[in-house]
């Protein structure tokens, strides 16, 4: 028996003595689940985004089956996954409104000041609590992209010193959201495409030191807007988003604050 | 009285440059009052107090104005006589915003004291550390942990040493050391007070021996006093002022990780706080105004000053003439754990240890070059950790991992950074691990509490 | 970190705001500076050749470093100089009369494969240039191991003469081999052909100690040069004496033991300390930041391991390296975060163990 033939066999039986190992583990060890498990999980989007606040899609499929979650969590998988789970499952079908971040604050490098020099390192709620955060405004976007590294999908872009997201990549998990120190980005109605991009409580005058795009809340919006499309508190206004807006384009243009934005994309 | 040698030594450290020849010859003088006084009412470590007077009020120096707003809080007194302007928000130091009463100083001055305690020898403790409390005397060291609370230690902690902190380690700050070389009779009976109040048996003043006149200034103050009473003379290495490595200095022990100096049986105070004390008790005068340097390469005449609390940083410096050239870094504290500035629109409080101005030669960058394993951070660690690991670790978001290799042990002392030749953040990558132990840790405390109510 | 930062404003940044002045820029000049007293000796023994491969290894480690940074997007990390370091010390674990096309392949392997790939740096699990010169070593086994005859002194110690007649009349035709060979390299034959080594005369380690009349690398033979090198590293404060000193010592007491269990067969263990590449590797290689533990234990565990698997390679018969300094360091760098796991200093106030 030559080298070759020696080496084939030992590696061979190498081989074949671990896959007999292996089927007599998957008899005697597996352990027994729910079917149903698995098929849900097949069903749901498998980014393991973790937005349903389960740890990943394949715990949230064993929450479905055996802890009986609700099936409308899965914001990547919208309506259409949470339909076809319903019907795996034989159980009624649910109403899921897709949803999208996005950033309520416009106040971008052109636009807002910095009130010092940041030295430190690249995270938002680092340079947060490294004396009060370097922007002007306390309460406006930092742009030092922790949500853009939170983000699965990808979907966040820093560009000129403020975060925004991309509607057509966000899947509407939320994790950008739980990372905001300054809790900046909201979950809208992916319908939804005006916004009040501005988070700032402060008044007026101090808002225009140091922002071009801040709300003064002079509550025009909710006067020139439909009715209840706009709501204000204290200084700030707020999009209304369970009142639709027909008259969009009119209170854009008269916002003295220029901090109400319709979506590019 | 006797002076010894610090018989124990901490591993680690660091010896930076200390610049303390700016400013540790000029007397303290006092500061003129200003026309107006912003005092924060977080001055100290707890709930913020909470004021007893409406706008408009007539106020007179020394009173009461806003009380403490917890059981771990302190009072907060008038620091000048004069009208409350306004009760608006402010930013403190740590670039925190707090309620601040605004008060207009009028031209004459008049003051209500506590009454005074002569006989604080033969006084009951409980009386002293009343008054302590109620004239808000808090660490005036840095982390301001309200006084009376310190000195109250469970009664299955006792304490056998009083350890009075004169370390002063920070580079630049020279507060303490004018404190203890000029008021050292008056520390001395501080000292004394505590000890009655604590009734421990040994008194313990630590100092570095760079600072000789303070060693024998304490050193003749306590002579004639009885009982176990030394000045500690210790190496001059940073950090020698942090509480548990003093302790370690002075007396061997070690305070277990997760544990108060209480659990070695010490009690630390610094020489400035313990000169409160004195005054709240013999004089009756609350704690409304502190020494604060204001020095560094960009003032032009660095001192010592006597300044009511509200005073902002920029009057404070504008008092010492000026900024030379361009500043680049204003710091509140001494440049290794103080706070740097966006402006000077700071008022000066119970924790203001100094006003640093660093023009652009003495200012670093730090910047995000990869660690290069030199192992030089754990060598000057005092706490014996692995801060590069750490780093690390943290950078790439597993918290959980710096955890487990003592993450939580650090004490921002910041002789990493100092020592590390990439320039790496390093104290702010732990500040931000620790933040989110700690997040993580008060959810979970929240989550078993609303289990618990189940 | 933040490029745009408004000059105006005040900088604000987390304490400490004092630094110590160090730079990674700094203690790399300083091994620069520590390098040159051996780059004197190599360019006095080995004439252009020194000049040659130390000139073809730094450009090419710096060209490759430059090049990588590009195709990687990153900031260019030239001004650190540990590329210019990677190339010296690689260029002086070469033997001199190395083509100069091999150089630059090695060079380009220790750079581009050995430290770049791993993300530049700080990240490199092994000492690129000890990465790059076993990778020449087994591409280019033959050119990496053959010695210059030129260089090979006239004033050959008469006991190295004794064991090269030795071995000829053992095995016949070695001795055409061993005129050309190291120190190490004649006694490996010699332990091979199961002679035994004869007496070294005194005079010898003067040789040694001095690299007048030694075949050997570029940068090796010289052990004073090293040692002043070394002796500023360690008053400069960029190495520590942990790792040399663990490893010298393992090395010269292994051979010390060995001369007494076997005196026959075995070096002395003087010859062990001062020949090869023992000192260049001890103090420049070994002691290399990135690739060796950060605790003070962790450097003994280093330094020990080293010593031993060297010792191991030198004189075990059946291997066939005369020398095992690199590839005692590289494995060592292998187990460096392992080391650094189980050297943990304990922590301030922790309970003792």
């Amino acid at each position: 028996m030559n080298a070759i033939t020696v080496s084939t066999l030992c590696v061979g039986g190498i081989g074949c003595v671990s896959a007999l190992a292996l089927a007599v583990a998957d008899k005697f060890l597996s352990v027994k689940e729910d079917p149903r498990i698995g098929q849900v999980a097949d069903l749901l989007p498998g980014a393991n985004c973790g937005g349903c606040g389960f740890a990943g899609c394949a715990d949230y499929a064993k929450a479905i089956v055996t802890g009986g979650a609700e099936l409308n969590c899965c914001a990547p998988g919208g309506a259409e996954v949470a339909g076809k789970i319903a019907k795996c499952l034989g159980r009624d079908a649910v109403d899921v409104v897709k949803k999208v971040a996005v950033v309520m604050c416009g106040g971008d490098s052109t636009s807002a000041v910095r009130r010092f020099a940041y030295n430190g390192i690249n995270d938002c709620a680092a340079a947060n609590s490294t004396g009060g955060g370097d922007k002007g405004c306390t309460y406006g976007c930092l742009g030092y992209g922790s949500c853009a590294r939170a983000c699965p999908a990808g979907a966040i872009e820093i560009a000129n010193g403020i975060a925004r997201v991309v509607k057509s990549r966000c899947i509407g998990c939320g994790k950008c959201a739980t990372v905001c120190p300054r809790k900046l980005i909201k979950l809208v109605p992916a319908s939804e495409t005006v916004h009040v991009r501005c988070s700032s409580k402060d008044k007026g005058p101090a808002v225009k030191k140091v922002c071009a795009k801040g709300c003064i809340g002079c509550r025009l919006c909710t006067k020139l807007g439909d009715p209840g499309a706009f709501s204000a508190d204290g200084f700030l206004c707020a999009r209304d988003y369970s009142q639709p807006l027909t008259k969009a384009d009119d209170v854009i243009a008269k916002c003295p604050g220029h901090c109400i934005t319709k979506d590019a994309d | 009285m006797k002076i010894i040698n610090s018989p124990f030594h901490f591993k680690g450290g660091i010896h930076p440059q200390y610049h303390k020849d700016l400013g540790d010859r000029e007397a303290i003088r006092e500061l003129p009052l200003p026309a107006k006084l912003t005092v924060p009412m977080s001055m100290h470590l707890g709930a913020p107090a909470k004021p007893v007077v409406k706008v408009g009020d007539i106020v007179k120096a020394g009173q009461l104005i806003a009380e403490a707003g917890g059981f771990i809080s302190a009072p907060v007194h008038a620091p000048a006589a004069g009208r409350v302007k306004s009760i608006d928000q402010t930013v403190t130091a740590p670039g925190r915003s707090c309620q601040a009463i605004v008060i207009e100083t009028s031209p004459e001055q008049e003051w209500e004291l506590m009454p005074p305690i002569p006989d604080w020898g033969s006084a009951d403790p409980k009386t002293l550390l009343e008054r302590i409390g109620a004239a808000g005397v808090v660490g005036m060291g840095g982390a301001g942990f309200p006084t009376k609370v310190k000195l109250s230690p469970p009664p299955n902690k006792p304490i056998d040493t009083i350890i009075l902190n004169g370390a002063e380690c920070e580079p630049y700050l020279t507060g303490d050391n004018r404190m203890m070389v000029e008021h050292a009779d008056h520390i001395a009976v501080g000292a004394q007070i505590m000890r009655r109040i604590l009734g421990a048996e040994k008194l313990r003043v630590a100092i570095e021996d760079n600072k000789p006149d303070a060693i024998e200034a304490m050193a003749k103050a306590f002579e004639g006093v009885d009982g176990d009473v030394a000045v500690v003379r210790l190496h001059t290495v940073y950090p020698q002022g942090s509480e548990k490595h003093q302790i370690y200095a002075v007396t061997g022990r070690e305070v277990p990780r997760g544990g108060l100096p209480m659990d070695a049986g010490c009690v630390v105070e610094n020489v400035s706080t313990v000169y409160a004390i004195y005054d709240a008790v013999v004089n009756g005068r609350p704690l409304t105004r502190r020494v604060i340097e204001v020095t560094g390469e960009g003032v032009a005449h660095p001192a010592n000053l006597m300044a009511p609390f509200g005073v902002s940083y920029a009057e404070m410096i504008e008092a010492c003439g000026g900024y030379v050239g361009k500043p680049a870094k204003l710091i509140s504290g001494g440049p290794m754990m103080g706070f740097a500035q966006a402006n000077g629109d700071i008022p000066c409080g119970k924790t203001t240890g100094g006003i640093l101005v660093l023009p652009p030669r003495e200012v670093s960058n730090f910047t995000s070059q990869a660690c290069i394993s030199c192992g030089r951070c754990v060598d000057a660690c005092p706490m014996r950790l692995i801060p590069s690991e750490l780093s690390q670790l943290i950078e790439a978001e597993d918290i959980d991992g710096a955890a487990n290799i003592s993450l939580m042990d650090c004490v921002e002392c910041g002789c990493c950074a100092w020592v590390c030749p990439a320039h790496r953040p390093l104290v702010q990558h732990f500040r931000r691990g620790k933040a989110i132990v700690n997040a993580k840790r008060a959810a979970e405390r929240a989550k078993q509490q609303e289990a618990a109510k189940k | 970190m933040n490029p745009e930062v408004n000059p105006n404003l005040l900088m604000v940044s987390s304490s400490p705001h004092a630094h110590s002045g160090a730079s990674v820029r700094r203690i790399m000049l300083d091994v620069l500076i520590a390098l040159t007293p051996a780059f004197s000796a190599a360019c006095w023994f080995f004439r252009l050749n020194a000049l040659r491969l130390t000139a073809t290894c730094v450009l090419t480690c710096l060209a490759t470093e430059w090049v990588c940074r590009k195709l990687m997007k990153r900031e260019n990390s030239l001004g650190d100089l540990s590329a210019a370091v990677t190339g010296v010390l690689l260029a002086f674990n070469l033997p001199p009369e190395l083509p100069t096309w091999m150089a630059v392949a090695g060079s380009v392997f220790a750079i581009a494969i050995a430290k770049q790939v791993f993300g530049g740096l700080g990240y490199n699990p092994f000492n690129p240039a000890l990465a790059g010169r076993v990778f020449m070593l087994i591409s280019f086994t033959g050119a990496m191991t053959t010695w210059s005859r030129a260089n090979w002194s006239y004033k050959l110690a008469a006991a190295a003469q004794d064991a090269a007649t030795a071995a000829t009349s053992a095995a016949g035709g070695l001795a055409d081999a061993l005129t050309t060979a190291t120190p190490l390299g004649m006694a490996k034959a010699v332990l091979k052909s199961g002679q035994a080594i004869p007496g070294f005369q005194p005079s010898l380690f003067t040789d040694f100690f001095f690299g007048a009349n030694l075949n050997g690398c570029v940068g090796e033979t010289c052990s004073i040069a090293l040692l002043a090198g070394a002796v500023y590293l360690l008053a400069r404060k960029v190495i520590s004496w942990h790792i040399p000193v663990a490893y010298l010592a393992t090395v010269f007491v292994y051979a010390w033991v060995l001369k007494i269990c076997c005196p026959g067969s075995a070096l002395p263990p003087m010859a062990h300390l001062l020949s090869g590449g023992l000192f260049l590797g001890a103090f420049f290689m070994a002691t290399d930041m990135v690739t060796s533990p950060i605790t003070k234990k962790g450097m003994l565990v280093f330094g020990i391991g080293c010593g031993v698997i060297t010792m191991l390679i030198r004189t075990s018969k059946t291997g066939a390296y005369p020398e095992g300094v690199s590839f005692a360091i590289l494995i060592m760098n292998s187990l460096t975060p392992l080391i650094n796991r189980a050297t943990r200093n304990r922590v301030f106030g922790a309970k003792k163990a």
